[in-house]
């Protein structure tokens, strides 16, 4: 079975989704035996594509052309497929990224091929890959099989391990016929907040809720997350009410997030929002009511006021110097 | 302005999910249904190209008996025209754009507009599917769509801790994200003009699907937790415990 993975960069480095993508790629190639060809396509790619060899790519090929520094997604889709083709790929995997998630299902299209969207595990069984995937915002998992023979799976972040190895690949430019058409979609700008990690990547997030009483006490929140390097998150109540932005809600209307660590406070845990984040390794929640459902799926709970925790929280996370 | 929005009719929020007998799917007794809320969004910006543009909306259904509620509420919001593309059967995300498609081909839109992702599987793959199938541009998660005279389009479109802005042209395909819009609630005048606007319903062109379910099953339960504490004094044994017992921290 030969295994090609697609690698984003940004900046020339590759992305951590990227580097779990690579890592899975190559399990997969070791359980049912074949290659593993790792992909990286835009506009100065940099050190992007050396890295790969250490999280399991036989070889790398990257395809480097000015006309990609603008993302355009039928052209990145194209670039794929044609390498796909030419490597007689019969598994593609994608990490489930915006932009991920975006490109897959044409590269689907273009190969044939169906495509498992989202996968949070991969197991092999008689010489097949069986795809995970949440549906029902995560209420249930659904096992499945792609039927042709061509397979292309998505992959969520932060869930597949990128376990770096001593390991080298060789690095191969390649070249991809392309038409005007193919740049009729183009990124023209983006504007990414600087330092907090997004929730969707993130490995901890702070998430507050309708219990912190009002947007100025999310403060509490920020300080808490910037302690641990986490990422923001919120109910969909707070979102509603203005006090926190659109990309910071979490829940079934919101992003579905799988963090190492979440922490809930002042949330009481209403279905919406469990479903999107019951998928975190370990929960701690901190609520005045002790009836709150968010008690039912934390690991740890604190029955307690948010205004007495968080400070003190953030306070001893200060002094273990973490 | 020929517009067509793609809608689903899925199990609402609120659904306690249970696996059926043959354990491929839900168990669909006793849950309500709705128009997937992403949809409503997609309606809702349909509406308004429309109302800018003149034109016309269709809505385009693919599914069962129980998909022409969705299509109702779609016409009570607004919507002129509403086709189902009769399925009873489940399909997968390729089949059913593949079934979409047919219809918009003959319809050829200007613009076709989707929820970003159907609440009930969460793939995320028809929107862009159907504009792979059809050889239109498309942009997904589109928080703002302005289509100028000249049919060039400027759209933001989220991604992980902020924004793209997207340049394409029409006719194109997008996936609606929450923050597009607010969807409008039907007015009752709209409900009961709804009624004398027929659903024109045809047979779903066949398509093979192209993943399959092996199982559908619950999340793996989880060891109960414990409450430690309740007030701040609790905090050393909670760095302890992440420290040393979770090892997150």
């Amino acid at each position: 079975m030969n295994c090609l993975a697609v690698a984003e960069e940004r900046g020339g480095e590759p992305r951590k989704s990227s580097l779990e993508t690579v890592r899975a790629a190559r399990r997969t190639a070791d359980a049912l035996g074949g290659s593993c060809v790792a992909l990286v396509a835009g506009h100065g790619a940099g050190t992007a594509a050396a890295a790969l060899g250490r999280y399991g790519a036989h070889r790398v090929i990257v395809v480097d052309d000015p006309r990609l520094a603008k993302r355009p997604n039928i052209a990145l889709a194209r670039v794929i497929a044609d390498v796909a083709r030419r490597e007689k790929a019969d598994l593609v995997f994608l990490p489930a990224s915006q932009a991920g998630k975006d490109i897959a299902p044409r590269v689907a299209v273009a190969l044939e091929a169906g495509l498992a969207a989202d996968c949070v595990a991969l197991r092999t069984e008689g010489g097949e890959v069986i795809a995970t995937r949440p549906v029902f915002a995560g209420k249930a998992l659904l096992d499945v099989r792609v039927t042709t023979p061509v397979k292309v799976f998505t992959l969520r972040p932060n869930v597949f391990e990128a376990t770096a190895e001593a390991g080298t690949a060789s690095v191969e430019a390649a070249t991809v016929e392309l038409a005007d058409a193919d740049f009729v979609t183009t990124v023209e700008e983006t504007t990414v907040a600087a330092g907090r990690p997004d929730v969707t990547e993130a490995d901890i997030i702070v998430s507050g809720g309708r219990g912190m009483k009002g947007p100025e006490h999310f403060a509490l929140i920020e300080a808490l997350a910037d302690a641990l390097g986490a990422g923001v998150g919120a109910s969909r109540a707070v979102v509603d009410a203005g006090w926190r932005p659109h990309d910071e809600q979490v829940g079934q209307t919101g992003k579905t997030v799988s963090p190492t660590l979440y922490i809930a406070c002042g949330i009481s845990g209403a279905v919406q929002h469990l479903a999107g984040m019951s998928s975190a390794r370990y929960i701690v929640a901190i609520n005045r009511d002790k009836d709150a459902p968010i008690f039912q799926v934390a690991d740890y709970g604190i029955v307690g006021d948010v205004f007495d925790v968080l400070p003190a929280l953030t306070a001893a996370l200060r002094k273990t110097g973490k | 302005m020929n517009i067509a929005v793609c809608v689903n009719h899925v199990p609402d929020t609120e659904t306690k999910v249970r696996v059926a007998p043959d354990g491929l799917a839900i168990d669909r007794s006793g849950v309500n249904f709705m128009m997937s809320p992403y949809d409503e969004i997609a309606v809702e910006e349909a509406l308004r190209i429309r109302d800018k543009f003149t034109g016309a909306v269709t809505v385009i259904a693919l599914g069962g008996e129980s998909h022409k509620e969705t299509l109702r509420k779609a016409l009570a919001m607004g919507a002129d025209r509403a086709v189902l593309l009769r399925d009873d059967g489940a399909r997968d995300s390729y089949a059913v754009a593949a079934g979409l498609a047919a219809e918009l081909r003959a319809l050829a839109p200007d613009v076709i507009l989707c929820g970003k992702q159907s609440i009930d599987y969460d793939d995320a793959q028809v929107g862009t599917l159907l504009a792979a199938i059809l050889g239109l541009p498309s942009v997904a998660v589109v928080v703002k769509l302005a289509i100028a005279d000249d049919r060039s389009v400027i759209c933001e479109r989220e991604i992980e801790g902020g924004h793209e802005t997207v340049r394409t042209r029409l006719p194109a395909v997008f996936t609606a994200q929450k923050g597009l819009n607010d969807p409008r609630y039907p007015s009752l005048k709209g409900i009961m003009a709804a009624k004398s606007k027929p659903i024109e319903e045809k047979p779903a062109a066949p398509a093979a699907p192209r993943v399959e379910a092996v199982a559908l099953r619950k999340p793996p339960a989880k060891n109960p937790g414990r409450i430690i504490g309740t007030d701040a004094s609790a905090v050393p044994e909670l760095v302890r415990l992440l420290h040393e017992e979770a090892k997150v921290i």
